[in-house]
Formats: C-alpha cells, structure tokens, sequence
C-alpha cells in the first residue's frame, strides 16, 4: 500500500480496444493479491484529476512486473493506451480487499464478463493448486483475450460471446446456471459487468453455492477517505454504503444490492 | 528552511502551520496514516458530522469536470456520538488540530451538536451553513444573511470551542454573508464550500451524479474562491481559512496574500493522499526562495492598486 512511480515494460492492444500493460513494481508485485487494484494517476493532462481504479491481472514475484488490462473507454484510458515503453507511471496501490479463499475450500468456478476477465485471472494463477473451472464471457470475438492464460490453470474453460462468434452464443451466466445445476462447486468468482452480475446473483442464490463478486463504482482518494465510492451492501431492510476501495472491491453476493442502473461498459 | 515562522493563530488556537484538511476529503484523518504523517497538519477538519448517523446520496457520488471534481457524498457519517466514542480517541493520538464540522437540518440540531461536543476534546467547530447535497439542509441556511446571523449565535451561545464558519459560495453577495457570521459572534470564517453544479452523460442522457447535482471543487475554483477570499478578508474582522482548488505551495500564498490566515486543502486529498506534506514543502521552498522569514508578511499581503 505505497505510493510510487512505477515503469512501463510493455503497452500493447491484445484485442479490440483492450490494452495489456506491464509495469514494474516491486511494491506491488510482491505483496497485491487477486481482487486488488492499483489506483492510477493519468499522465499529460493535469485536467484529469482522478486517479483511475485498474484491477491487477497478473504479478510476477521474480522480477518484480505486474500486468493489467484496461479497455479504451475515455480519456484517462486513451492516455494510457498511447504510453510507451519506459514512461513513468504514478500509482497508489495494491488497494482493496481481494477475493480469498474459504477454509476448505478444493472446487471453485471463476467467472468473468468483458473487462471482468481480466481481475479473475489473477484467482487461477495465485490458487493454481485448486480445482478450477472457468466462464469467460465476451462481446465477440474481437473482444476476446486470454482464454489461453485460463486454460492453464482451468480443469475446463467454457467461452460465450453475444453474437456467437466465439464460443457458445448467450450470456455467460446460463451456461453457468447449466453446470451448476448438475455439479456443486465450493464457491463462485467473479467480476463483470452489472446486468451480468445481477443474473450471477439470481443464479448463486437457485442453488445456494457461495459466491464473492468484484464490484466497480466512480472512486476519488482509493483509500477511504472521501466516501464517494459508495455500494449498498446487506439485506434489503438492513443495508449500509460500504466503500468499494477499502471495504471491497470484493464482496460476497447475497449482500450486494444493485439497482441496475449503474455503468455497464464491457 | 528550518527557521520558518509558519504557526498561524486563528481565535485563540494555535496552529503549527497553515495546512488544514477540508471536512469531507480526508476523512477521519485516520484513513490517511499509511500515506501520511498527522503530525505533520496544521489541523484535520473531519468529515462533516451530524446528530444521527447518515446514509448519505446514492452513488455514482463522483464525476470528473475539466480541472475539477463534482461530488454528491451527502454528509454519509457515523453520527456525532460514533465521533466521540470510537475515533476521535485514536485521532487524539496525533499533534495536530482538530475541527469538528457540524450540520444540520434545524437550528435546533445545529445547537445539539454544538452542545454535545461542549465537554469533548476537540480544537475548534466548524459551522457548515454551505453543504449544498442535503435536501433541506445547507443551503437554506447559508444564502440568507438573517439566518446566518441568527444560527451561529445560536450555536455560539452553546459551544464552548472557538467557532469557524464555513460559508457557501452559492449566493450573490459573500460579504454580507460574512458580516453576518462576524455579527453573529463567528470567531473565524472559513469559505469556500463547492458549487453547486451538474454532469450529464450523453451516451445515457442522464446525469452522472445518482444525485443529478453535486458540488464543484478542485482548481476550476480557484479564482472564484480568490476572489470571495479576498472581498471577505475586506469586509470583516475575524481570520479566514481559505480554501478551494489549493494544489500547490504557490496557491497557498495565493489564499493568504488575498487575506487568509490559514488554508485547507480538499480535493487535492482525492488525487493524491500525501499531497498536503508536499504542498506545505513546497510552500516552505517559496518562503525561502523569496526570502520570506515569516508567514505574517504573507497573510493580507496582496499589493494593489484600487481602480478610483
Ligand atoms: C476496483 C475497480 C477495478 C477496475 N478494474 C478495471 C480493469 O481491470 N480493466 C478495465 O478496463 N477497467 C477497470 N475498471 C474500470 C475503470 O476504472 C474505468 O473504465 C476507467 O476509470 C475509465 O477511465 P476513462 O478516463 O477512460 O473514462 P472516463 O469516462 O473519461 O472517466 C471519467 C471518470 O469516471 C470514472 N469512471 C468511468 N467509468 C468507470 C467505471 N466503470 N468504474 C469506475 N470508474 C469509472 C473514471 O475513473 C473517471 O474518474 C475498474 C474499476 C474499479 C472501480
Ligand atoms: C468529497 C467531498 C466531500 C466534502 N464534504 C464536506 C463536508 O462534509 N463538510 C464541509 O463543510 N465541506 C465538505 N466538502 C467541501 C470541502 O471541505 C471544501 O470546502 C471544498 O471541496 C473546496 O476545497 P477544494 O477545492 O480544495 O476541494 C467536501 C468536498 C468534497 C470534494
Ligand atoms: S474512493 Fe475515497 S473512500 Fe473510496
């Protein structure tokens, strides 16, 4: 949890406006685990004030680089797609309590949407040692990345896209929902867009099977201070804004209350 | 750079140095103890307290405007007795300052709070009449000069702490304002609060904000802050704590040679959570490059010529 300036070792467009960056970090690379972001502040344009929230998608504890995968979506991220090698980055991070792992727990299903991807990786890489299957959905294939990565670690990866040009045509989740009613896994983890993770709730719950989710929300300082990241978290009569930065972003599903009219972007 | 004057007194309280955190951006302090050292801060104005804890607006409670920030928190806070019971004792552990910031929806709460924190530990209160994200809160109270007079006497009758009003940049006249707090019996006045404004997405055509409006900080009101600053600092007697778009050493001289005794620093804490260490460095690099031994030649110092 430092603030620090961090290099880019690589920046490249790995599918339709989906930036992978890698960056050393000592900090981060040696201490962030899956769930947790690194808070970035955009170079060149003193305008944008706010640092922007970027999941971490992989670390390498050896020589110290992190990746993280970002979609062009406005100006903070369109800077960022443009860096080059050796440009300074300056970040805060890792931030956010993460996913973690039950006691007992041997049989996980990740589950990512879009963007949502990226994060869950860092599950299947850091847990290696658990039996894995993952739901990866994507748009289309022009928007698919890293399926390959998830098969390394996955006993099985089943990919759906909204057109069908990739994998099964349909959402993610009644894939999921189809596995789930003939096999029973530990717990469930995700992270996508909203109508996603709202379908993702409706589902964990059919079945009962335990489920933490990665939520996004606009965020100012990342570090609990200033209270605009705001989530309604508990049961509909008895709930509380906790802080997505500090209390989350990780969370477990049957607390979440969304009202569906959040930002869905992936 | 070590033999400095920068302690500043406002109302009786001593301040180390002029850096004061704004209510609302930095939380209890306490958040911010990996990133910084409290010790360091002239003072902590703590997120805006009322009598009941408060939900606050719902999200998205930010949005990003050229060189500034809209939020619409809406005074989310545990409630004045959390304060006291369970942080303000870690917070006591620190060398610095601190202001409790107090709202309302009636006089009557306004004069509970003040009440409630009569025997407590704490420096200084802070009136905030110029929250504009609370329903029937806020700003009801700071656009109208009768009102002002009447709550911070109020107030000041059941507080026992020097008092700081803050005031809302969203009327026409700030000066009449300010007089009003000066005759109300305000020891200090701190401005600005944000403006109220708006952000719309057009992809969605709604606004960003779940609130539709928010206020505006950061340094797309910096000159609109200067100018209150300055004009306030003309019309009355009692120190003013500046503030609103301070990102820089040189923006603090800015606030204090327009008449500011001290500055607070909010929307800064947002972009980066050490930025008043820096701030009050690199205001200490101005002071010695320019040869200033003494904050006092700073403050009111502005050098003008008056148009006749
Ligand atoms: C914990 C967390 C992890 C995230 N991880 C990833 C990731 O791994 N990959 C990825 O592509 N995106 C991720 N996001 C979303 C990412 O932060 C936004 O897409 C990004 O901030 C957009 O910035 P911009 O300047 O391009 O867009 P603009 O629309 O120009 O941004 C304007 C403002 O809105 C904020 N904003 C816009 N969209 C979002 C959003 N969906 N969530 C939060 N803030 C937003 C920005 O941070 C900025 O303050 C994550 C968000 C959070 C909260
Ligand atoms: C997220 C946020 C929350 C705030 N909450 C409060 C509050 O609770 N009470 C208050 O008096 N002012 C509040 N403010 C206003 C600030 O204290 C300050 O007056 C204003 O932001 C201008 O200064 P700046 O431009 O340095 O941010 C808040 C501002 C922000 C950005
Ligand atoms: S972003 Fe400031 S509290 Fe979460």
């Amino acid at each position: 949890m430092s603030r620090h300036i961090a290099e880019v070792v690589e920046n490249i467009e790995i599918a339709c406006k989906i930036y992978k960056m890698t960056i050393i970090s000592n900090q981060v690379a040696q201490s962030a685990y899956p769930g947790q972001f690194i808070h970035i502040s955009i170079p060149h344009d003193e305008s944008l004030l706010l640092r922007r929230p970027i999941s971490i998608n992989r670390v390498n504890r050896n020589n110290n680089q992190v990746d993280i995968i970002y979609q062009v979506v406005g100006k903070g991220t369109k800077i960022l797609s443009g860096l080059e090698k050796g440009a300074e980055l300056d970040i805060l991070g890792p931030l956010g309590k993460g996913f973690w792992i039950p006691k007992g727990t041997k049989k996980i299903y990740i589950v990512g949407g879009g963007c949502g991807v990226a994060p869950v990786r860092f599950i299947g890489e850091r847990w290696d040692y658990l039996d894995i299957t993952s739901f990866l959905g994507f748009r289309g294939k022009p928007w698919a990345y890293q399926i390959d990565e998830f098969e390394r670690f996955s006993r099985k990866v089943f990919v759906s896209s909204d057109d069908g040009t990739i994998g099964y045509k349909g959402s993610i989740i009644s894939l999921l929902d189809k596995h789930l009613s003939v096999e029973n896994p530990d717990l469930v983890m995700a992270c996508g867009p909203v109508p996603m993770i709202q379908a993702l709730q409706k589902t964990v719950l059919k079945y009962d099977i335990p489920c933490q989710i990665s939520l996004e929300e606009r965020m100012g300082c990342g570090v609990g201070g200033c209270l605009v990241c705001s989530c309604a978290i508990g049961s509909k009569d008895k709930w509380d804004y906790k802080k997505v930065c500090t209390d989350g972003p990780v969370f477990w599903s049957e607390e979440v209350i969304l009202d569906g009219e959040s930002e869905t972007k992936c | 750079m070590e033999n400095l004057k920068l302690n500043v007194n406002i109302a009786g309280v001593s301040f180390k140095n002029p850096i004061i955190a704004a209510s609302g951006t930095f939380g209890f302090g306490v958040e911010y103890k990996e990133y910084i050292d409290l010790n360091h801060l002239g003072g902590i104005s703590v997120t805006g307290l009322t009598l009941e804890p408060r939900k606050g607006n719902p999200p998205p409670r930010i949005a990003e405007t050229p060189s500034g920030i809209l939020n619409s928190v809406g005074l989310q806070n545990p409630g004045v007795d959390y304060f006291i019971d369970s942080i303000l004792p870690k917070l006591k552990q620190y060398d610095t300052n601190i202001i409790a910031n107090i709202n309302g929806n009636t006089l009557d709460e306004y004069c509970h709070m003040a009440t409630r924190l009569q025997q407590i530990d704490i420096d200084m209160l802070e009136l905030n009449l110029s929250c504009p994200n609370v329903k029937q809160g806020g700003v009801s109270f700071g656009t109208d000069p009768e009102m002002v007079y009447s709550i911070t006497k109020a107030v000041k009758e059941h507080s026992h702490q020097p008092l700081i009003v803050k005031l809302t940049p969203n009327v026409t006249d700030i000066t009449e304002i300010a007089i009003a707090a000066q005759k109300g019996g305000g020891d200090a006045i701190s401005l600005v609060n944000t403006f109220l404004g708006m952000a719309i997405d057009v992809k969605t055509r709604r606004p960003v904000l779940g609130n539709i409006t928010g206020g505006l900080s950061g340094p797309a009101i910096k000159p609109l802050a200067l100018r209150m600053v300055w004009q306030v600092s003309r019309a009355v007697e009692i120190p003013i704590i500046g503030m609103g778009g301070i990102m820089t050493g040189e923006d603090v001289v800015e606030f204090l040679l327009a008449g500011a005794t001290a500055v607070s620093i909010g929307t800064a804490n947002l972009v980066t959570p050490d930025s008043m260490v820096k701030i009050l460095y690199d205001f200490k690099t101005y002071m010695h490059n320019n040869k200033v031994s003494s904050i006092d030649e700073l403050i009111g110092g502005l050098i003008v010529k008056m148009p006749t």
